[in-house]
């Protein structure tokens, strides 16, 4: 009889090339994406090596960070895309890596278009120049972020050197209210647990709560693994994933597709297998979350009030707290229900999904924007815009009063002159509510989808639940 | 990359939690590059609303000078992979940070960069931080001993043996990985056979 073993720890021991010391092994890489922003300099810092790709087919680029998403956008649409998508393109095309560029009907942000074309799949190890490729654990890959000079090393090896991280099992127990998303479910995990409640570990997301989110939903909770500060996030694969993936343009197909989903059924964790750390939480009581502060931490359901540095369990998060509400404008003890809001954002890597955008035209279907907001929907890729479309979600945004825009990643790092002003109060379905993240001196107040829709209509933070019918 | 000796030099406290990525280094400032990254790091810390200097951060503060050693708060450095915070924090001139926990992506930056992140439990970190409060207490970190020294206390820390010598020599993961060319074809040629989805050949 073998040891039980769990998904996170058959993942890791699959792609070890060699043991190098202790903790430390060389790990092979199934797939690389690429993106404007890490791209370009690991690309050039490659060529200067004199080193050539080790595996151009399983490395994948598409423009996403820096990319206007203007309607009729060209590369000079955005300051970053000036400067960064030429470049991008000549060693993407002088390299022989698949680019789907501005116009290609796959373009949009990299954790979005892996899924879609079946580039992430079970069992894959999976890296890119960016911290939210925990995103992809949703399908029980091994993916997380990496830095710049890793990016050029996987360019040339398609190896890296890393430390195992401990593993830790995240327990979601009872079923999500209707009204509760994945977002707001993650949110409560990072505001119960702290932003580095996961630091050092490769976190199973597991339960009957994950069981019966959508895929969707399961992209939406490991992306935020790595705000619970965790490496990375896995849950495991099962009918819902493969039926998600079968089909999808680099999936493997007929007799591969069979031989593969045999392969991906034995990689749940073994019944008896052994965590590091175990958490549990019951997600049947949750109600929809919101950021009030400047780490996703910071965070209350919408029907509490706004937390007071007095109340803080010592000196230094007193200070982080009043830190924090200087910064929102925000005053203890006042409900955060009804604070006016100048912006709205529906999009990214977090919330940009198919998924996401019918949960905000639920809510927003045969009402208006609020006057003086400014509301948009960012779909995450060209192939969300097309299906939002053919459901005729965009007409549903349009008639309310949003802009519905391209892809990319727009207001969620504010990186290609699309900010909110400072001052100014935005929520948003990003991913960080960090000191100037959208924008210097810009105060976001992350939510789900729903909740953001619905803080349009109202002109200031409201749950749909509080929306009359 | 330039190899890691002992350090005996000053350290400054700069003790707020969850300080990330993106406050080390704003994303405009990422897009400017150069010396923007250190001349604006920890910008939103030590500029004012106006774009001036406060002088109010302990990074501005003269008592520092030539401080090598940065204590900082819980979850140092989370958020965005961008290296540009690595770039910032040694281009400040730091050799090392010690907090009591950071940013992965972080973490492994460090040792690409040269730069040692030490974990240490939140009350020695604090302890550490009031012994080098005012810069006159200089503080020691060994790594061959895997130690840090304040005055009469000692703090050791864990740092993987593969990342010690790297740093100790100045070796890069590149050189290492490039010499196991022959190892990564046996794994790929027998991978394959097991997985043949996972290497999308003939496509």
């Amino acid at each position: 009889m073998s040891q039980p073993r769990s998904l996170f720890e058959k993942l890791w021991s699959s792609h070890v090339i060699e043991t190098l010391g202790e903790g430390v092994d060389l790990v092979r890489i199934d797939r690389h994406l690429l993106h404007d922003l890490s791209g370009p300099a690991s690309l050039a810092s490659l060529r200067q090596q004199n080193l050539r790709v080790h595996a151009p087919q399983l490395t994948f680029a598409t423009p996403d960070h820096g990319v206007s998403t203007l309607p009729g956008r060209r590369d000079d649409s955005s300051e970053a895309g000036k400067r960064l998508l030429a470049p991008f393109r000549s060693h993407c095309h002088e390299l022989g890596i698949r680019l789907f560029d501005i116009d290609d009907p796959d373009q949009g942000i990299v954790h979005v278009v892996g899924p879609e074309l079946g580039i992430t799949l079970p069992g894959l190890s999976i890296v890119c120049g960016d911290s939210h490729t925990c995103t992809h654990g949703a399908f029980g890959a091994l993916a997380f972020g990496i830095g710049n000079t890793e990016v050029t090393q996987v360019l040339a090896t398609q190896a890296l050197i890393l430390e195992r991280p401990r593993s830790m099992r995240v327990r979601l127990r009872g079923r999500l209210d209707g009204a509760v998303s994945a977002k707001d479910l993650v949110l409560f995990l990072i505001g119960a647990h702290g932003a580095d409640g996961g630091s050092g570990h490769a976190v199973e997301f597991a339960g009957e709560a994950v069981e019966a989110l959508s895929m969707e939903g399961r992209m939406t909770l490991c992306n935020l693994a790595v705000e619970f500060g965790a490496k990375l996030g896995v849950v495991a694969p099962d009918a819902k994933a493969f039926a998600w993936l079968e089909g999808r343009r680099f999936a493997p197909s007929g007799r591969g597709w069979t031989e593969a989903v045999e392969a991906w059924r034995k990689l749940p964790s073994d019944p008896d297998a052994d965590f590091d750390r175990e958490l549990e939480l019951d997600a049947a009581r949750l109600s929809p979350q919101i950021t009030w502060g400047t780490s996703p931490e910071q965070v209350i359901a919408i029907g509490e009030r706004i937390p007071s540095p007095d109340d803080a369990p010592d000196e230094r998060a007193a200070r982080a707290r009043a830190a924090a509400l200087a910064y929102m404008g925000l005053a203890p003890g006042a409900p955060i229900a009804g604070t006016p809001v100048q912006h709205v954002f529906i999009g990214s890597c977090t919330n940009g999904r198919l998924g996401d955008l019918e949960s905000a035209a639920r809510v927003v279907a045969g009402r208006k924007v609020a006057p003086g907001v400014r509301a948009w929907i960012v779909p995450g890729s060209k192939r969300v815009k097309r299906e939002a479309e053919a459901r005729g979600l965009d007409r549903i945004f349009r008639d309310a009063g949003f802009e519905f825009r391209e892809p990319g990643c727009s207001l969620c790092l504010a990186m290609n002159g699309e900010q909110v002003p400072p001052g100014e109060r935005c929520v948003s379905t990003s991913n960080r509510n960090f000191v100037g993240r959208q924008g210097p001196r810009a105060r976001t107040h992350l939510a789900s989808p729903a909740t953001a829709a619905a803080s349009a209509l109202a002109g200031c933070i409201a749950s749909a639940t509080g929306l009359a019918a | 990359m330039e190899p890691f000796e002992t350090l005996h030099a000053k350290a400054v406290p700069l003790l707020v939690d969850d300080v990330d990525t993106d406050v080390i280094t704003p994303i405009g400032r990422v897009l400017q590059g150069g010396s923007a990254l250190v001349e604006f790091a920890f910008e939103p810390l030590r500029y004012d609303a106006a774009g001036r200097l406060h002088g109010e951060c302990p990074l501005d503060d003269p008592r520092y000078a030539g401080a090598q050693i940065l204590i900082a708060g819980a979850n140092f450095a989370c958020g965005s992979s961008r290296e540009t915070a690595v770039w910032a924090v040694r281009g400040l001139g730091f050799r090392c940070v010690i907090a009591p926990s950071f940013g992965d992506i972080f973490h492994s930056n460090c040792f690409k960069n040269g730069v040692l992140p030490v974990r240490l439990a939140a009350g020695d970190v604090a302890a550490l931080a009031a012994f080098a409060e005012g810069g006159a207490g200089l503080v020691t970190v060994d790594l061959e001993a895997q130690q840090v020294r304040a005055g009469e206390r000692r703090y050791g820390f864990d740092v993987p043996p593969l990342r010690k010598e790297a740093l100790r020599s100045g070796l890069d993961d590149l050189g290492l990985i490039l010499r196991r060319r022959d190892e990564i074809s046996r794994f790929e040629q027998a991978d394959r056979v097991a997985r043949p989805w996972a290497h999308l050949e003939g496509d």
